[in-house]
């Protein structure tokens, strides 16, 4: 219980942060894409179910404020979840470039459903435009956001199993 | 040691995933054709998410506005006289203007004509969160039905458009800017009232520019730097909100119309207050008494 409160807050942290702090021009316009850190790192070393649910929940909270039909980015963020959780077996606490990896995977694929799905279905066909100025420079500023929030989660999860550990030592 | 009465049902991944996909499904295909979800989740959401995101905003502002005082008070000190030197003239301007108005309103008023351009009223309101993605440009303002906002209102900053509502919760609302790849403004350039279409377009976004396209340009009278504003034609946007100024201007392949791109009037990087103008096309009534004491004034001052 006390797991998926944090997991909220800290969804909705992330939101909060990515709309104002990050919505400004900081990073020339750009904003990077906490919330896929947050899914794509909570299912890399929780495994798949939580990586999806995170997902759903990141999704909802990103639906319900954009201007499209609610259900799109849930679907997107569940499936990337869930996709980073079946990597769970690789995580290991110092090496960093699998999740890099995982996070650059995720936020590409993020930017080419919404580029394939809302862009190039009404007839806009600037693909390297696209690319080159928008989905280039959100990776890059995302893989430097999570340079800086991958120690931090990693010290939330060291958290959560030692409780997990402690809890199944007072059983038996 | 038994835990009272605690059955712990596991679901394996990979059902739970097939579960909740065809929940998103059904949320997504309900959704995309009536909303009856998007109230009920939009009100609750708003009413945890908002108030941070005001907090976070005014506290953002706030010290962003304290750096940058420090640093710019001697610049801002010589602006300050000249910009006290540039108010007295505008204003000895703006008196003689008015005088002008009074009459152009009475013998408006002789032809039976409506006031063109009025005063709109408008409402003030804070951005206090913006789209999360780079491929969309809306923003959430924090004023909402309760303080009188209601659907495709028109949202203005400084003297330019900026967008207009696209949903209104209980105390904010969400606003599409005119920049978005989505949005369309029935547009006409000032001088000759010929008219075009607006329309925002991501791919220029980096050189801050806008596309306008359907110009029919009679006798080629519309050109470079020219103002474009709302035009009268349009049905979700009130007439004459200056847009933008042309900032190039070509002739179609069908040589029937002109298209080009628009630099806009508001920089949309830094919007930080907006003005909402109270009243939407379909029920925006003429201020018929402010031209009455107007045209008392004159009488009186003759």
């Amino acid at each position: 219980m006390k797991r998926s409160a944090i997991i909220l807050c800290f969804i909705i942290f992330a939101y909060i942060l990515q709309t104002t702090v990050f919505g400004g021009e900081l990073f020339g316009g750009i904003k990077p894409n906490l919330l896929i850190v947050i899914v794509s790192m909570l299912g890399f070393m929780r495994g798949r179910k939580t990586g999806l649910v995170v997902g759903f929940l990141s999704g909802l909270i990103v639906d319900i404020f954009s201007m499209e039909a609610i259900g799109f980015y849930m679907l997107f963020f569940m499936y990337i979840g869930f996709l980073n959780g079946l990597f769970h077996r690789h995580f290991f606490r110092e090496n960093i470039k699998l999740p890099l990896l995982l996070i650059i995977a995720s936020d590409f694929i993020l930017n080419l459903a919404i580029f394939g799905l809302f862009f190039l279905l009404r007839g806009r066909f600037g693909f390297v435009n696209y690319l080159t100025n928008i989905m280039i420079p959100e990776i890059c500023y995302t893989v430097l956001v999570a340079l800086f929030l991958y120690p931090l989660l990693l010290i939330v999860n060291h958290q959560f199993d030692s409780d997990e550990k402690r809890r199944a030592g007072k059983l038996v | 040691m038994r835990k009272r009465g605690f059955i712990r049902i596991t679901i394996p991944s990979k059902y739970l995933l097939l579960m909740l996909t065809l929940v998103c499904a059904i949320v997504l295909s309900v959704s995309f054709t009536t909303d009856i979800f998007s109230k009920p989740l939009n009100n609750f959401v708003g009413f945890i998410v908002t108030p941070f995101q005001q907090g976070v905003s005014f506290v953002g502002t706030y010290l962003s506005d304290r750096g940058e005082e420090l640093v710019q008070i001697k610049a801002l000190l010589e602006e300050n006289a000249k910009l006290k030197e540039q108010v007295n003239q505008l204003t000895t301007e703006n008196n003689s203007l008015q005088q002008e108005k009074y009459e152009l309103n009475n013998l408006r008023q002789l032809y039976k004509l409506d006031e063109q351009y009025p005063d709109y009223e408008k409402v003030g309101a804070r951005v206090i969160g913006k789209d999360p993605g780079n491929w969309f440009h809306t923003f959430v303002i924090d004023k909402g039905s309760e303080d009188g906002i209601k659907l495709d209102m028109n949202v203005m900053a400084g003297s330019g458009l900026v967008g207009r509502v696209v949903y209104v919760g209980p105390n904010w609302s969400k606003v599409i800017s005119i920049i978005d790849d989505k949005s369309n403004v029935s547009a006409m350039a000032l001088s000759t009232s010929d008219t075009m279409i607006v329309s925002g377009n991501l791919e220029y976004m980096k050189d801050g520019m806008i596309t306008f396209s359907q110009l029919i340009n009679t006798d080629e009278n519309v050109k470079e730097g020219d103002k474009i504003v709302t035009s009268s034609i349009s049905d979700k946007y009130l007439p004459g909100i200056l847009i933008g100024y042309i900032s190039s201007i070509k002739p179609d392949s069908n040589n029937l119309t002109y298209s080009g791109m628009l630099l806009p009037a508001v920089d949309f990087a830094h919007i930080e207050e907006v003005l909402v103008i109270i009243g939407n096309k379909q029920s925006t009534t003429i201020t018929t008494t402010q031209t009455d004491s107007l045209s008392k004034e004159t009488v009186s001052g003759n």
